[in-house]
């Protein structure tokens, strides 16, 4: 075997490897009740049941609020499971020991009955968690990997830049030194010539920092970058009056969106009710976020009841409201509305607001200047697709070259945003 | 095509070309007020200090730090941002309009009409869009009080509960109550105590009409008019499309019979006699100006000339000359069953001889009808003039002042407020401590209507309910609820409410449960039901009427004569205290934040009295005994030997806005024959006086600097004959041949691919109301700057109704001058930005703060101006607005302008419109706002927009549908319907059809996306 055809084999044994990794890791992890089913529809069915009662609470692999549920029919009984999910509470009344295990691993924290789901539901229920979406952790690894990637621009790295531009500088100082030797070189052998007297003055000539100095070339030219850094930063300066970016203002309550909307992976819709209907996303009211913390009085699995939670509960109780600072202010002569651009133009939260769910503190992600707005509205084609509004729009433009972009169709004019 | 000779001129000063008016007209904005010298001026003051401000503030500047304060506990049905609607009713003594409330975030912030009522069909009028404010006025009462202090509620029912047992009997002195259900209240109250009396009386009261409607027919109620019907109208001095009865419904019938096509080329003939120049006669197609002593002998003589047609018997009078009389007799014979006579007299003699014409031509049943009583007022002056003596004897021991404010708008308020303290308990249920209530021991304020629930019946078998939009915002009870607890009632008004219309729901046979019944009624806002039609008595009463007209009406009168009638925007002057109506431009005298003597310009020229510019000069008039000084104003109109002046004004308790605003002419009005007079025929004097006063009119501001063409009309006789009567087509020689200006043009030209937003405003309909002004202001935050700003041509208002008079008469000499502002023509312009397409705003702005939209929309950007005005001198259409302060937030204006000041005002703020700052320009936006917002829907809903969905303010507001707002890219729109555009291509210039539309000023091609419809005046041709 030549050394060529041996280094080629190394990336399919790799493969063959990986998957046989996989195919162990799978079997074994894995090993449901055979009563669930495994058909495609059942564990869809399950899915939209899961992500309507359970998401909020659960996931299938890791501890969220509640415990990781894939395994559960290798590890109770289908009964117990059925009744569990049907009325925990009753279960624990029962005395039922794994039950109140449960109850007191999980810091005595019960789980909303769900009575209304039928057998049959409950047996999709479990066909998702044993079955769905199996691949979830690897995704969301490559997605956290991608978007990361996605923050530092397009093609190089921003380390990259910086080694370059160092190695430039050492080889321009390089060529700059042997640029002396050549000279001083020459100058000793024009030297050692026969050379006229204006030519040996000139050969021979000092180098004059004083004169150069007190050039006017050199007075104009130092003068004019002067003026035109300070110019720069005072522009800059006055450019970046009124705007917030990264503002990041203390909360009356500590809440992390990073847990929330990250961990939980709560919808932001959940909370911020508006977004596709009004122009307000919403601050969520406090009675929303009594719809879980009701049960979840602390985090990470701690005894009593967290001081952070314990505002929700003070503002709910003396109906108070909780007065949050806001972090994006659009001055009040822009109209701003959420419901355009989340449930018509189809943005991410994340597109304007920056990395959410991974924020502890939310900060002001853009710059939510005026150029800002612009440059979206050029670059963004409109989302007309299954969308009648947009129908004559369409048919319109496709004489013309390219997409239809929000400018194309009045984004960039005053009263848009200016009334 | 004729030619059109008309002189149009928008006050006498225009049509006289005095110097003053030339140099204001010159100027596109007026000469500042000059500074005191030699003391450094705030300019001076701001380049000194500017530059250090501004360094210093720049330096130190951070934002400040902004609250999001989310609801604790959000209500299921409110979502920030997102507007609700609600249906109610407004209702203030018995002006009533079925009505939709706009709230956002709990807040009302818009009426709208109610297009299901039967009644007032989807119109408003200037005061219904007006009243939202009034709900935010910080003068209204904040909780109970007892002798001057404030009390709790418990307390001061306790209290007042063991007064009201040891009164002997008690008075309840109300306007008209058009809820059945306050009045079940009452009749609770009336349960409880011994010898409970009501009294209702009207500040603008129609008890001639009540009177004389039991006296002929033996009818409870006021006829229910159908002007939609008439061919012919005949009208003695009723305003009925402005302060008459039911002007919303009025103006929405009359205009039925005003709107013309090449289709349908027919229009309803109306005539008008009157001594004030009112809005209805200033839509009439013959208008004859009468004495008010004549007006009675005219309606007689009326009387006798059809009576002479139909072989009835004539009543002797004496004999009067009135121009259009006979005319209109001939007319009102011909289309017998399909006339209408009505008069504004309050005297029952008149209203009987009216119900006779009536009877006479058959209109009965078809375009009035007895039988279907109508309930808007109820005041009965007789009672009424009872209880004035009664108090004055000492003989009303206690005394409940229901929501009225008679010490001020009744004939003889000031014997109330001199003798109220005879009466051993004097209570109020106002909401304000106005004259009245300043004078009692206990006052009980009530809820403004936006906070309550009511129903109400405006006529016989139809209902509208009113729900509360927002909770109370001061600590108040609404009446009705007053008197059950008084009557030692446990249950809630609301409760009562609903036990009520138990009743309803049992007579109908749709819906199967209650509460469902409830829930749709409410959703409705209106509700009909069947019911069975008064029965009529045969025509009683005409000898006796007829022979006390006879007597009581001279055709000789030489004294002056004094009309007090009512304004259009401030009214009664139970509104007074709102600053939009206040400012709002009178229709026909253009005047602002005052009441006046109107006169005639013969009148003006005997004595002396040159009026220029609202620069003019005090008269003392006398009535009997009491005698007021009061400003004069020109009015062309105006019978000669008359004088009119307006109710509503010089209150001195209404609060900060009204206090101190004109005189009370409600002092002078006269009872006797037991009803209020409002036409004072004897013992009027007028003296000028030296003093001189400066009245702010609007009429000449923003003139169009004798461009002609800008009002075009025609007569229905030669509009038949030719559809394109009236119009001037402005022709440019091109190349041989004779173009329409735009096909020469130095613009590009738009291209709208997907909207192209227009306005057609039919002249012809246009009754010139305001309605719709009042309502822009409402919708675009447009600031009230207050009467010396309006004197300095500085009014903010978006859209204005210019009103032109015209006549055919020479003007040069002074006899025709005379001749013209007798009894001029009039027309009515609703006038706002006319977003050109070609527009020559944009092309001046330095900054590009004024630009095109590819909708078709001139857009301002407020952020980008600086305030060079260059637009608003290059505008023909004057129409562009100038900041000249900071009306917001700044002390001296916090007076007037209340909703951009105060911190309860600004609730009613519209939160989609900027307010604007000082030093830019402002303009009408076509609602952009709304179209916006209309558009998102659409796009939500994955689907085109619909015709109708997106309506500008003005448009929704206005009673007659004489403006049509719509996509002129959607064929199917009504604006190109009603502009027949010929092809909707996507060309910015259309090709419209319709023979009466035209652009103001279309010879100098800027190509507006407004639409006029040339007026047509129902005249026999040869009087065009």
């Amino acid at each position: 075997m030549s050394i060529k055809r041996s280094l080629l084999s190394i990336p399919s044994r790799l493969g063959v490897l990986a998957f046989l990794f996989l195919m162990v890791l799978g079997t074994q992890v894995f090993a449901a009740h055979p009563d669930v089913p495994d058909d495609e529809s059942a564990i869809s069915a399950g899915k939209a049941l899961f992500n309507s009662n359970c998401r909020t609470c659960h996931k299938l692999d890791q501890r969220a609020t509640g415990p990781a549920l894939r395994g559960v029919t290798e590890r109770r009984s289908l009964e117990w499971a059925g009744k569990f999910i049907k009325n925990s509470q009753a279960l624990i009344a029962s005395g039922d020991a794994q039950a109140v295990a449960i109850y007191e691993e999980w810091n005595k924290l019960a789980m909303p009955s769900h009575e209304f789901l039928s057998d049959d539901d409950v047996m999709n229920l479990l066909a998702y968690i044993e079955y769905g979406d199996k691949a979830e952790a690897q995704v969301a690894g490559g997605d956290g990997e991608g978007s990361g990637g996605g923050g530092g621009g397009s093609g190089v790295p921003s380390e990259y830049l910086t080694i370059i531009l160092a190695v430039l500088v050492i080889v321009l100082l390089l060529i700059l030194i042997v640029l002396g030797l050549i000279i001083s070189v020459l100058t000793k052998y024009l030297n050692s010539q026969n050379l006229e007297e204006d030519d040996k003055e000139f050969v021979n000539q000092k180098f004059d920092l004083g004169k150069i100095l007190k050039s006017d070339a050199f007075v104009i030219i130092v003068t004019a970058l002067v003026i035109a850094l300070v110019a720069k930063t005072a522009i800059d300066g006055l450019y970046s009056v009124g705007i917030q970016q990264g503002y990041a203002p203390k909360q009356p309550i500590a809440f992390s969106h990073a847990l929330h909307a990250g961990q939980y992976e709560i919808e932001c819709q959940y909370c911020h009710t508006g977004v596709e209907i009004g122009k307000s996303a919403n601050i969520p009211s406090a009675n929303i976020c009594m719809n879980c913390h009701t049960h979840i009085q602390n985090v990470g699995g701690k005894d009593g009841i967290s001081p952070e939670i314990q505002k929700i509960y003070d503002a709910y109780d003396n109906n108070r409201p909780i007065e949050w600072v806001r972090v994006h202010n659009l001055p009040d002569l822009s109209y701003f509305n959420h419901a355009q651009h989340v449930a018509v133009g189809g943005i991410e939260c994340q597109t304007c607001h920056g990395p959410i769910e991974e924020m502890e503190v939310v900060y002001q992600h853009s710059s939510l200047t005026m150029g800002w707005c612009i440059d979206c509205h050029r670059q963004t084609d409109i989302k007309s697709n299954g969308n009648a509004y947009y129908d004559k729009l369409v048919q319109l433009h496709s004489e013309s070259k390219g997409s239809l972009k929000v400018k194309d169709i009045g984004g960039l004019e005053c009263a848009k945003c200016h009334y | 095509m004729k030619e059109i000779k008309k002189t149009y001129w928008k006050g006498v000063e225009e049509l006289t070309n005095d110097p003053a008016f030339i140099k204001n007209a010159d100027r596109e904005f007026p000469e500042l007020p000059t500074q005191e010298e030699n003391t450094p001026s705030r300019r001076d003051f701001l380049k000194l200090m500017g530059f250090s401000l501004a360094a210093a503030s720049l330096a130190a500047c951070e934002a400040p730090v902004r609250k999001a304060i989310p609801y604790v506990n959000k209500p299921v049905d409110i979502d920030p941002s997102i507007p609700n609607y609600y249906a109610s009713t407004y209702n203030i003594g018995g002006d009533y309009a079925s009505i939709v409330v706009k709230t956002r975030e709990g807040r009302p912030i818009k009426i709208d009409g109610n297009g299901i009522s039967p009644t007032t069909q989807g119109g408003t009028s200037a005061q219904v869009e007006a009243s939202v404010l009034s709900l935010y006025d910080k003068q209204r009462l904040s909780g109970p009080m007892a002798n001057g202090e404030s009390k709790d509620w418990d307390a001061f029912d306790r209290e007042l509960a063991g007064k009201f047992a040891s009164a002997s009997s008690i008075t309840i002195v109300t306007n008209t109550i058009l809820s059945p259900t306050t009045e079940k209240a009452i009749a609770k109250f009336a349960d409880k105590y011994a010898n409970v009396n009501v009294v209702t009386y009207d500040p603008s009261s129609n008890y001639g009409i009540l009177k004389a409607a039991d006296v002929s027919y033996g009818v409870k109620g006021i006829p229910t008019y159908h002007f939609d019907k008439a061919k012919t109208i005949v009208s003695f001095g009723a305003d009925f499309l402005g302060t008459w009865i039911s002007p919303i419904e009025f103006s929405k019938d009359y205009a039925q019979t005003r709107k013309i096509s090449k289709e349908r080329p027919e229009m309803s003939r109306h005539y008008q006699f009157e001594s004030n120049l009112s809005l209805t006669g200033a839509n009439a197609d013959y208008r004859t100006p009468i004495k008010a002593s004549k007006s009675g002998l005219a309606v007689l003589a009326l009387y006798n000339a059809l009576a002479k047609k139909a072989g009835a018997s004539t009543f002797t009078a004496p004999a009067v000359e009135v121009e259009h009389l006979d005319k209109a007799a001939n007319e009102l014979w011909a289309n017998r069953g399909a006339s209408l006579v009505v008069s504004g007299s309050n005297d029952p003699n008149v209203q009987v001889v009216v119900n006779a014409i009536n009877d006479l031509l058959g209109n009965n049943g078809k375009t009035v009808d007895f039988s279907r009583p109508s309930y808007f007022r109820k005041g009965d002056d007789a009672a009424m003039n009872k209880f004035v003596v009664d108090l004055k004897a000492g003989r009303i021991d206690a005394v409940v002042f229901h929501e009225c404010n008679p010490a001020y708008d009744f004939a003889k308020g000031e014997e109330i407020a001199d003798n109220i303290s005879k009466a051993k308990l004097t209570v109020s249920t106002n909401d304000t401590l106005n004259e009245t209530a300043s004078l009692v021991q206990y006052v009980a304020p009530t809820h403004h209507f936006l906070e309550s629930w009511n129903d109400y019946s405006p006529r016989l078998g139809e209902y509208s309910l009113a729900q509360p939009t927002i909770s109370p915002l001061f600590n108040t009870r609404q009446a009705p609820e007053s008197f059950l607890v008084w009557a030692g009632e446990s249950m809630t008004y609301y409760e009562l409410l609903q036990e009520e219309w138990k009743a309803h729901f049992a007579k109908q046979d749709v819906i199967a449960d209650f509460q469902t019944f409830w829930d749709s009624s409410l959703h409705n806002g209106v509700v009909e039901e069947a019911f069975t039609p008064v029965s009529l008595s045969e025509l009683n009463g005409l000898e006796q009427a007829a022979s006390a007209v006879a007597k009581a009406y001279k055709s000789d009168n030489a004294g002056t004569e004094l009309i007090v009638y009512k304004k259009i925007g401030v009214g009664t002057g139970v509104m007074a205290n709102n600053p939009w109506l206040q400012e709002m431009s009178d229709p026909i005298s253009k005047a602002t934040w005052d009441n006046y003597l109107t006169v005639s310009q013969k009148w003006a020229n005997e004595n002396g009295l040159r009026m220029v510019e609202g620069a003019t000069r005090k008269a003392k008039l006398t009535v009997g005994d009491k005698s007021l000084t009061v400003p004069v104003l020109v009015q062309p109109g105006q019978a000669e030997g008359t004088v009119g002046l307006a109710i509503g004004y010089g209150r001195t308790k209404a609060g900060r806005v009204a206090n101190g605003v004109g005189v009370n002419a409600y002092e002078l009005l006269t009872t006797g024959g037991d009803f209020v007079n409002f036409d004072i025929t004897d013992g009027v004097t007028v003296e000028l006086t030296s003093d001189t006063y400066s009245i702010a009119q609007t009429q000449t501001h923003q003139t169009y600097m004798g461009r002609e063409f800008v009002v075009q009309e025609s007569t229905l006789g030669a509009y038949k004959e030719d559809a394109f009567a009236g119009r001037y087509r402005p022709e440019i020689y091109k190349d041989g041949k004779f173009v329409k200006p735009s096909k020469v043009s130095l613009w590009k030209g738009h291209k709208y691919s997907q909207h192209h937003w227009g306005l057609a405003i039919d002249m012809n309909s246009c009754v010139g109301c305001g309605a719709c002004t009042i309502a822009c202001q409402v919708e675009n935050n447009v600031a009230v700057v207050g009467k010396q700003e309006v004197l300095n041509r500085r009014e903010m208002a978006w859209i204005r109704v210019d009103r032109y008079y015209s006549s055919d008469a020479d003007v040069k000499d002074l006899k025709g001058l005379e001749i013209a502002s007798e009894n001029p023509e009039v027309t009515f312009q609703p006038m706002m930005c006319q977003h050109c397409n070609n527009a020559p705003c944009e092309t001046v702005c330095p900054v590009a703060a004024t630009t095109h939209s590819s909708e078709g929309l001139n857009q301002m950007t407020y952020n980008r101006c600086i305030g060079t005005r260059y637009c608003a001198n290059n505008c023909p259409y004057k129409v562009r607005r100038f900041n000249w302060f900071k009306y917001h937030d700044n002390k001296d204006f916090s007076v007037v302008n209340v909703a951009q000041n105060d911190d309860m005002g600004k609730m009613v703020l519209n939160p989609d419109v900027t307010v604007r700052a000082r030093g830019v320009i402002e303009k009408c936006s076509m609602c952009v706002q709304r179209i916006q917002a209309g558009k998102l829907t659409a796009k939500r809903e994955g689907r085109p927009v619909r015709d109708g969905e997106i309506n500008v303010a003005c448009a929704v507001a206005c009673p007659t549908d004489a403006l049509v707002f719509g996509d002129m890219n959607d064929a199917e729109s009504r604006v190109s319907k009603l502009l027949k555009i010929q092809e909707n291509e996507l060309e910015a210039i259309k090709e419209v059809g319709e023979e009466r539309a035209y652009h103001v000023l279309e010879e100098i091609n800027v190509s507006p996306n407004v639409w006029y419809f040339t007026k047509i005046r129902n005249k026999d041709k040869s009087e065009a």
